[in-house]
């Protein structure tokens, strides 16, 4: 099927979008890469008014160290992140995640801060996101401000994206010490969405953040790791699972300790996160 | 000041090779200006929703899907369709042993296999198996069982590197 009808602006600066966005209100929805947009808008479940494309801000592009920090332009697609020498030097995490994103088709056109926004409970990146210990920086016309990954993602489809605002930036902070990480999904097909998903970011000093997606409405940072037997308790205790159209609670639960144990308990990690 | 959202728009862009342009609804997409517009229609509209591969084409040297794009964001852009790649070694031998391996049945899902073929070939031109199965993951086929389509890609990336 084919979406229904709109009406669209591609806006020249960041400024302009955010004018878009104060004067079409409720009625405006962004278009970055439109990699999960666009399908909604054809199967009818999103029927914006006004499409703001600002897939081709350059404010919103970029990659680079800034303050002990990697900064990612929220329109970087995965395509890009996959080819940047400082992605694969900083965060091997994404190098290893992205290539779970669909197909190559879609990662050229998909975009990091646009799967963050969308929200979807199955998405990789929030989930590394979340397990980097990285930040959110959410500009509107009124200044800017940073949302750690923990209070950005509500819920399925839901974020603290406030109207009027707009996801510039991922902000991943860079410790002194070498990370290590992790990731794991398992889905049926190559491509398709993850029945369920782990990150596991450790550093030298013990410290661990392991999180788990596509088994609840958003990624789960779960308490307890490194240790795998913490772990696991939280993942009984704490977590609140999620069925998805083929897979109940149950095997999302047993999943969950699949991923944990396998995660956090196999040798020779990777050097540096 | 006001900003005027439009339902109609001027695009121009280069399709194999020819600039053309046009004024179209916003609300068309990539892969219908292609058809519908230009006759180019090698690029086939499947599911119009992201899933089936059959209109994938190359937008400024990367594959996409361009039931996902609309024709208005690709203005300025250098479009390949299956019809395209006028002059290009890889796409030649990829088209011939489709046909000589039987990669192919009804053919609707050719024109999209053919473009992530060759553009898989241009960023690796020894591909194992196993990445000439991944290239193709995101591409729906209903006839073959992908073994001779992943049998023709291997063979017209060996054709290239025999001495």
């Amino acid at each position: 099927m084919r979406a229904a009808p709109f009406a669209y602006l591609r806006p020249d600066s960041l400024e302009e979008a955010f004018e878009a966005l104060a004067q079409f209100g409720d009625e405006a929805q962004l278009l970055a890469g439109g990699q999960s947009l666009m399908p909604a808008m054809a199967l009818r479940m999103a029927r914006p008014g006004v499409l703001v494309d600002i897939s081709r801000l350059a404010a919103l592009r970029g990659i680079a160290l800034e303050e002990g920090a990697l900064v990612l332009g929220a329109g970087t697609t995965y395509a890009e992140a996959l080819r940047a020498p400082l992605v694969a030097t900083h965060t091997p995490l994404l190098v290893e995640a992205i290539p779970h994103i669909a197909h190559e088709a879609v990662r050229s056109r998909g975009t990091l801060g646009g799967s963050l926004a969308n929200a979807d409970p199955a998405s990789e990146m929030p989930a590394c996101m979340l397990a980097l210990g990285a930040q959110v920086v959410l500009r509107s016309a009124e200044g800017e401000r940073a949302v750690s990954m923990e209070e950005f993602a509500l819920g399925t489809y839901t974020t603290a994206i406030e109207p009027g605002e707009i996801l510039a930036a991922i902000r991943i902070p860079l410790p002194e010490s070498p990370r290590r990480s992790r990731f794991r999904e398992i889905a049926r097909r190559s491509g398709d969405y993850a029945m369920a998903g782990a990150a596991l970011v450790s550093d030298e000093a013990g410290e661990a953040r392991f999180v788990l997606f596509a088994v609840s409405d958003r990624p789960i940072l779960v308490p307890g790791a490194p240790d795998v037997d913490a772990v696991l308790a939280a993942i009984d205790a704490e977590v609140e699972f999620f069925p998805d159209n083929h897979v109940g609670i149950s095997t999302k639960r047993h999943l969950a300790g699949v991923l944990a144990r396998d995660l956090l308990s196999r040798s020779a990690p990777k050097e540096a996160a | 000041m006001t900003l005027n959202a439009r339902t109609d728009m001027a695009v121009s862009l280069t399709v194999n090779g020819r600039r053309t342009a046009g004024f179209v609804p916003v609300r068309q997409t990539l892969a219908g200006y292609l058809r519908e517009e230009l006759g180019l229609t090698a690029v086939h509209l499947g599911c119009e929703q992201g899933s089936c591969g059959a209109c994938t084409v190359r937008v400024d040297g990367e594959v996409m899907r361009s039931c996902l794009v609309l024709a208005v964001q690709a203005e300025g852009c250098v479009v390949e369709t299956p019809e395209g790649f006028s002059g290009d070694p890889a796409m030649d031998r990829l088209r011939e042993r489709f046909a000589t391996r039987n990669a192919l049945q009804c053919g609707f899902c050719t024109g999209g296999m053919l473009v992530a073929a060759c553009d898989l070939l241009a960023r690796e031109p020894r591909p194992s198996r196993h990445a000439i199965r991944e290239a193709i993951s995101g591409h729906v086929c209903r006839c073959t069982g992908y073994e001779a389509i992943v049998d023709a890609i291997e063979s017209a990336a060996l054709a290239e590197t025999a001495p």
